[in-house]
Order: C-alpha cells, then structure tokens, then sequence
C-alpha cells in the first residue's frame, strides 16, 4: 500500500467506522467494540506513515482541482504528523473511557455520540494532512459542525446556549476573518499550498503581512486567543469524554495547529522575523497566556478552571509561533503534544470524578483523595506537567519556549511565562491538594473505602498520566520528528 | 439529423405542449410532458458537446438566410444556459406528478403540465434565438405561462401575487419591446449579429442610448435586480408545491442569460459599461440586493419565502460578477448562474417534499423533519450548505470567483461584505437546518413518513450534482472562463 493511500485512509477509516457503528445501535457491545477496532486501526495507520516521512518525504494525494491552482489534496508533513498522531493515539483511550463513562452515567444518544466522535476525528485527520490552506479549512468547519451535536448532548436550554455561543463563535471567526485572510494570501500569492519557507514572502510587504496575520489568528477561532476564547467554556457543557478529547486535544489544538502550520508553511519565520508581522498576535497571545490563568483562579467548577487553563495553554502555542525562531517553533509543537497529554488527564479525572460521585465543584471535592487515590493522583501527575515541572513532559515545552524568548530578547515575555507558571501552579494544585489534605465534608456519609470510577474511566487517565512521565524521559523519540519541523520553516 | 438538432430542440416541447393539452389523464400527461424535456436535455447535451471546443451552431429557421431570416445560433454561453433549463426543468417534472397528485384533478393536471411545456419550450426560445425580437415574443410566452402556473397555487394569496407579477412583468416585458424597437427603428435589422455589427456607428445616437436604458431597466424587473425584486418573494412563496423549484431554476436565470447577451454582445461592453456606465449603476444596486435581502432572509419564518429571498441576494451576486467587468466576475456570474439554478432548484424541491408530507412550509411545522423524514433533509442540508458557499460544492466554486474577481480590481472592502453576506447566509440557513435536526417534532408530525421515492431521487440528484459541480468545474467554470475570455478578449 503506498503512502499516499495511506493518507486517504486516515480519513476515511474513521468515517466508515462511524457510518458502521451508527448499523449497530441496537448492540451497544458490538457498537463500541467497532469504535475501539477503528481507533486502533487509525493509529496503526498514522504510525506506518512514520517511516517515510522521518527519511525526508511529504507523501501527498491530490483529490480533486476544481479551480486551477486550488485543489483539495492531503499531504503528510512532521508537524501534521505528529497532530495526528496525538489525536488518533488518545482516541483510543478515550474510546475506552467514554465506554465507561456514558455507561457509567447512563447517558441517551449513545450511538449518534460515537458516531459524531468518528466524525470529528476523520476532520481531524483531514486537518492535520491538508496539503492547502483551502482543504485545511474545508476540514476545520467539518471539525466545528461535526462538534456541535456533541456540545449540545444533553439537549436542554445550557446546553442549547453553550452550543450557540460554540457555533457563533467559531463560525463568525472562520468565515469572517480566516476565509477572507485566504482568499486575500490566494489573491496575493496565486497559491495555497503549504511550502517550507512560506509561499507570501515575495508578495507581502511588513503592513499587509501583519494584517494577514493578525486576521489569520484570530479567524483561527479554535485556537481560543482572547477575546474570541468564550466559546471554549461554553462547549463545556459537553459530555466529558468530549471535553477531554475535542476541547483539550483534537479541537484546539487543530486550532494551534492551523496557526503554526500557517506560519511555518504560509509565511515561513523568516518573514515573520523580519517585517515583525506577528506583533499584534504575540501581544494578544501574551495578555491571553496571563489573563486566562487568572480567570481560572476564580472558577470554582473543576471542567470550567480546566476550559480556562487551556485557554491560557493554547497561547503558550501561539506565542512560539509568533518568536520566529527555531526553539519557538520546536517548544510551540512540543507544547502542542505535552499539554494534549497533560490535558487529557485532566478532564479524564475530571469525568471520573463525576462519575463516580457526581461532583463538579472543586470545594465540594474535600477529601476525596482518599476515596480516589488513583484518579487524584493522575491528576496531580498531570498538573505538574501542564505546569511544566520535571520530571514531566511538559517541562521541555517550557523550556523551549523559554529559550526562544531569551533568543528573541523579549524579555516581558520571558516574565509572562514564568509569572503564568506560578499562576498555574495557584489555580491547579490546590485541587489535588484539598483532596488529599483536607478532611471530607461530611465524613459520615458515603464509603471511606475505596470507591473507584469504573475500571474504564480509570485505567485510561492512568495510562495518560504514566505518558506525561514517560514523555519527560524518552522525548528523545519525538525530538527526531520535531526537529524536522524548524528546518521546514525557514527553507528558501 | 445532427444539422437539425437546433430546431429539433426548440419545437419538441413547443409541439408537445398542445398535444398535452389533449390528454383527459393527468398522468399521461405527465408521461408525455416528461419524455418530451427529458429528450430534449439529450438533445440540449449533444448540442452542449459540438460547441465544446469554441464552435458555433448556426441554423437558419426555414432556410431564410440571416440578417432576414431568423436564425439559431448556440455558442458555449447559450449552450450551457440550455442545458440548465432542460436538465433543471426535466428533474423538477419528473418530480411534479407525486406533488400534484391529490392536489388537482386530472384534467387541470393536462392543462398544468401543457403550461409546464410552453413556459419550457419559450425558455429554450429565448435561449437559442439569435433575433432581438424574438426573444421578446418568447419572453412573452414564458411570462405569461409562469403568471399562469403561479395562479395555481391552492393559496389564495397566489392570486394576487400572480398579478402583481404579471403587472411588474408587462411593465418590464414593455420596457424591452420599446429597447428592441428602438434598435430596430435606427439600425433596420433584428439579429444580434448584425446589430451589434451596426451599432457601433450610432453610439452618439439619443435612441440607442434611450434603448440601452429601456433594456436595462426592463431586464432588471425580469432578472430580479434589486430594488425590482419587488414580485419575486410572494411569486415564489405562492407558486404552487414543486413548481418554485422550476421557477427559481430557469425563469430568473435565462433573464440573466438575456441580460448578458444584450449587454455584452449586442450593445456591447465598450457602449455599455464604457460610454453609459452601466457598472456605476449594477454594482452598488447589486451589493445593496446582497446585503439588503440576506438580510430579510434571516428574519423569515416561512422557509419558502426565506429561501425566495435568497433568491434576490443570489441574483444580486450573479449581476455584481456581470458588473465587476472582470475575467473572475464574468467567469463567477455566469457559473453562478448555472450552480444557483441548481441548488435553489434543489433546495425549493426538497422543501415541497417536505410541504407535501406536513402540508406547511412554516419553521415551527418543520421542527424535527430531519428524524422523520432524514433523507430530504440530508438532501436540504447538502445544497443548504452549497448555497452557502463550503468548499467542496458547486456554491464554492462561483463565490470564490466573484470574490477573485473583487480582489482583482482592489475592491478589499468589497471582498469583506461579501465574505459578511456568506455568513448570513449561514445564519438563514443554519435557521432551518437548526429548526429540522435540533428541535422536537410537533406531535401533530409524528408519523410523517420520508417523501415519496419519486420526490426523493431527484432531490438526490440536485444534492450529488451539487457536490460533483464543487469539484469538477470543466463545465460550469471552464465553460465560464472561456466565455468571459471571449467577451474581454474582444474588447
């Protein structure tokens, strides 16, 4: 099979898997035992892609050419390679644990759930190996419309709001400015495909570029940069299985990922360095990384901190980006796989929780520790690495982008960063802390015992847990395809 | 056989027509009604093929030689226009009978479906002909068929919305015939040809200029172009079940069609928009039509009339391409005119298979139509979501052309409102969309069941043919750009 059927099918696996399962509503066993076989057979794919691109190769597939010079066409690259092995890779274990947790809690609707969740990682793929800006976005709404049926999961008026604001959001900021950014770089350059180097440099001067930017990140919805971030709380509302793997991994980060790709691939660093285009967007993105951590002090609801907690994440992205510089760029795509990561854990915990003691208050979770060692020990794994302390995954995230600011001299970011991480510490470790620390509400009530989410809820955050420690000591691995990306950034 | 194709093509549904009248049956009628426009979308496709490569067809009715005869001549414009109604036409007939069964006797079918054919056949008339005047005569048959069909309708609203159309449509049909006489009474010839052969040497002449006005403004109310939309929302909302689907597809379209023959072959581009300025005119009416009417649209609580009003938002696109004067705009109004025909002809045919099961085209009535009956709606939803403009559909296509097209000249500005009438245009039809999948079904509408299969299919065809246009455009934007290249070309 060659490489680029390979790419064909990274998107199409998961859509039959859906169209399959949604035959079998009637057997729920049979139902997710599909899901999980298409899991795994699209992280079985995105991994066979590996060796061809780690030895140099794009394989790409062009679908269709409907207006000359702007075709619908796949292409595997380091970076969209690494997306998607993030996103297929944790649809595994989030299979298993929405398994669990929809089992758990007795929630209606399972099939067209699944099948919405097939959806929206066949757009995610789609994401991740677009070979143009144009089938990039294609994807990206696909991603948005196939997210909203979860969103609104519950179908009563929250959850009808929530799924406004998400629509509304995302939509008006796609269509209205990342379209119009399009056509404007397709009118400009005559092309849309993504090259190393960047495809605007002869065609741009400093004003435009920066205006080209600047409307590229914020259409960027996704990528949650203030003021455009509220529909990342409101999505909340969603099931958790949907919060942990859409609105911690596959949605926002295909939302960072499209900024990064657009300056590694549209712009190219150098342009970015040299005109100061990313300005607006690395101030943007610093006031966000910031502002978005204090917010999240004061929510007191555990998946609403952790909505605010990515926003500010999101930004560390961003910023990476806009440093136009090799170790901004390397400790932006590494932030993008450690937090996914990080995460991931997160809301896994944050599900188990309600699961298994329908809590969603962080000051109802006193003591909890001791019913749920387990759980709130993955948490605290996983809020070490979304602070970035070694020995954690998202310590080298961090640190690369530490680096690159220090490169880039911007000092007053350099000063965000570690003020964000002090934050992070303030806003994420005293819910771990509580639970263990604290005496319980009520200690009459409910069992003292162990009492667990089910086994499916909680083997899965404690496999991502033990992948945010194991990532701090073999990032070795990952560095060799991360290393690829920079040298693409700035080839002429 | 192949050199009388022209004629063959003009006189199958015309002489279909009487014959049809003759049939007590309605369904006879319907099967002779149908045969007739489905051969002649054969006949439109061979025609479509032999001037595929830039040729011309040229037919002299009777043998009479032009300028005195009166001749057919088919070049890619015509072509394509031709195979838009046949095929457009031929679908929605083909869906008719199921749609007006139970709803007429079978006698009035006959008489319904001989309308049917003569508005038809005077479509394919002014598509073909290469005589100023008679396109006249068979916009006059086309119009008076429509006035008819729409009169229909089981509302009694359809009524007065008839004659509202018909008042507006005299005036603009008027307006027309006084544009061709006057062209006639200085010049002394009828083919296009030859007019726009002489024209040139009477530019300075106050009735041709009094012509160019006249047309215009006649064409105008005939196109739609705002604020002369006045009669299109209630014809459309009035005409009865299937049959918007026909007249949003065709009647608007070979308007447009007409406009641009007259305006860029006959007048041509150097006397209209150089010397009259005709774009200073079309371009802030068409953007007004855009904004103005998108805007209507998203406050609509009938999905009828909201997707009329988008008709008037969409033909204001069609004209601001023609007005852009550029190889883009030129190439998206008249792809544009092709893929709206679709999609809307698509989208009013799902709707009246949707009327035909809750007997309602208002949005509480379509609540929860997607569970009940999800194969029209996913037929809906895929040209809702073409019309909107999502790369991978045929709206794709002509929206970024137009766009290009604004690009071009520089007109940044521009680009955005046309990226802001997209958006409300996912708010229009995100408002139905939303309506039939995400809210409860009244319990009224809990048994209804999906559309008969003979609504179904082609609603199917229009959703496949939206999604295969979006990704290959040979024949919509290839045959587009050619036909812009000739007209810039020349000028």
């Amino acid at each position: 099979m060659t490489d680029s059927t390979l790419l064909l099918l990274a998107l199409l696996v998961p859509l039959a898997g859906g169209l399959l399962l949604t035959l079998q509503s009637n057997s729920p066993n049979t139902r997710d035992v599909i899901s999980l076989v298409t899991a795994t057979l699209l992280f079985l794919i995105v991994l066979s892609l590996y060796p061809a691109v780690l030895s140099g190769d794009t394989p790409s597939i062009v679908l269709a050419e409907p207006i000359k010079g702007l075709s619908f066409s796949l292409e595997a690259e380091p970076l969209g390679l690494l997306f998607a092995t993030i996103a297929s890779g944790l649809w595994i274990l989030t299979t298993l644990y929405g398994m669990g947790y929809m089992r758990g809690n007795n929630e209606t609707n399972q099939t067209r759930f699944f099948f919405c969740f097939a959806i929206s990682i066949s757009a995610a793929m789609g994401i991740a190996f677009a070979g143009n800006l144009m089938t990039l976005f294609v994807f990206y709404e696909m991603l948005t419309l196939a997210t909203y049926p979860l969103v609104t999961h519950k179908g009563n008026e929250d959850a009808r709001r929530g799924g406004r604001i998400y629509l509304g959001i995302l939509m008006f900021t796609s269509i209205g400015f990342l379209l119009f950014a399009t056509l404007w770089t397709f009118n400009l350059a005559g092309t849309l495909d993504f090259q190393p180097g960047g495809i605007l440099r002869e065609h741009v001067g400093p004003g435009t570029a920066m205006i080209l930017l600047t409307l590229f990140a914020f259409g960027t919805g996704k990528a949650a940069l203030m003021p455009f971030h509220r529909w990342l709380p409101a999505a909340m509302v969603a099931p958790t299985p949907v919060s942990a793997l859409l609105h911690a991994v596959a949605v926002v980060k295909a939302g960072v990922f499209t900024i990064l790709k657009i300056t590694i691939y549209i712009f190219g660093i150098d342009l970015i360095a040299d005109t100061g285009a990313g300005t607006i967007v690395m101030w943007v993105a610093t006031f966000t990384l910031v502002v978005a951590s204090i917010v999240a002090l004061t929510k007191d609801n555990l998946k609403a901190r952790l909505a605010y907690s990515t926003v500010g994440q999101l930004s560390y992205v961003i910023v990476g980006a806009m440093l136009a510089n090799a170790a901004g760029i390397i400790g932006a795509t590494m932030q993008i796989a450690m937090h996914a990561m990080g995460k991931i854990t997160l809301f896994f915990c944050a599900g188990a929780i309600y699961v298994a003691t329908h809590k969603t208050e962080i000051s109802d979770m006193r003591g909890l520790g001791y019913r749920m060692p387990f759980t709130f020990a993955a948490f605290f794994i996983g809020s070490l690495s979304i602070i970035g302390l070694p020995p954690l995954g998202g310590s080298w995230a961090k640190w690369h982008l530490l680096m690159g600011s220090i490169e880039a001299t911007q000092w007053i970011i350099v000063a965000a960063l570690l003020v964000s991480s002090l934050l992070n510490i303030a806003y994420l470790i005293p819910v771990a802390a509580r639970a263990f620390y604290m005496a319980p509400d009520s200690p009459d009530k409910g069992p003292t015992t162990i009492a667990e989410a089910p086994l499916l809820c909680v083997v899965p955050l404690c496999i991502t847990a033990a992948g945010s420690v194991l990532l701090f000591f073999f990032g070795d691995s990952l560095n060799q395809l991360i290393s690829l990306i920079p040298l693409r950034a700035t080839q002429p | 056989m192949i050199e009388q194709l022209p004629a063959i093509q003009l006189l199958l549904t015309l002489l279909a027509a009487p014959i049809c009248s003759m049939l007590r049956n309605g369904d006879h009628a319907w099967r002779l009604a149908t045969a007739a426009t489905w051969l002649s979308t054969v006949v439109a496709i061979m025609l479509l093929i032999q001037v595929w490569d830039g040729g011309v067809i040229s037919y002299q009715m009777g043998g009479w030689p032009p300028p005195w005869g009166i001749e057919v001549r088919i070049d890619e414009l015509n072509a394509l226009v031709l195979l838009l109604v046949t095929l457009f036409g031929s679908l929605v007939i083909t869906a008719l009978r199921e749609s007006l069964r139970g709803v007429m006797r079978h006698q009035r079918q006959s008489l319904y479906y001989t309308t049917f054919l003569l508005c038809f056949a005077a479509l394919i008339g002014i598509t073909i002909t290469a005589d100023a005047f008679n396109v006249f005569v068979f916009l006059e048959v086309s119009s008076l068929s429509t006035y008819a069909l729409i009169a229909r309708g089981r509302d009694r609203r359809a009524l007065t919305a008839s004659f509202r159309y018909l008042i507006m449509g005299t005036i603009g049909a008027t307006f027309i015939l006084i544009a061709i006489g006057f062209l006639y009474m200085v010049t002394g010839t009828l083919n296009m040809q030859d007019l726009s052969e002489r024209l040139p040497a009477h530019w300075d002449n106050r009735v041709i200029q009094a012509s160019l006005a006249f047309f215009t403004v006649g064409i105008a109310l005939k196109v739609a172009v705002f604020p002369l939309h006045y009669w299109l929302p209630n014809a459309y909302t009035y005409a009865p079940k299937a049959t918007t689907a026909f007249l949003a597809a065709t009647a608007t379209k070979v308007s447009l069609y007409v406009m641009i023959r007259f305006l860029f072959d006959v007048y041509g581009i150097e006397f209209a928009f150089e010397k009259m300025q005709l774009s200073t005119i079309l371009v802030p009416l068409s953007i007004a039509g855009i904004l103005i009417a998108s805007l209507v649209a998203i406050f609509q609580n009938d999905a009828k009339r909201l997707l009329a009003w988008s008709s008037v938002a969409q033909l204001s696109y069609m004209v601001l391409g023609l007005a852009l004067l550029n190889a883009s705009g030129i190439t998206a109004a008249i792809s544009h005119m092709f893929n709206h025909a679709m999609m809307k002809a698509g989208l009013f045919l799902a709707l009246a298979a949707m009327i035909y099961r809750v007997n309602s085209s208002k949005l509480h009535d379509l609540a929860g139509i997607g569970r009940t009956m999800p194969l029209t709606t996913g037929a809906f939803a895929v040209m809702g979501v073409g019309l909107i403009g999502v790369p991978m559909t045929a709206g794709f296509v002509s929206k970024w052309y137009l766009i290009s097209g604004t690009l071009d000249k520089g007109w940044l500005p521009l680009a955005a409102l046309l990226i802001v009438s997209s958006l409300m245009a996912v708010v229009y039809i995100g408002k139905i969309i939303d309506v039939a999948y995400f809210k409860p079904a009244p319990p009224q509408h809990a048994d209804v069941r999906e559309a008969p299969l003979s609504m179904l299919i082609p609603c199917w065809i229009f959703a496949l043919l939206t999604i295969y246009f979006g990704l290959d455009t040979r024949i919509t934007a290839g045959l587009a750009g050619r036909v812009a290249q000739s007209y810039l070309g020349v000028s």
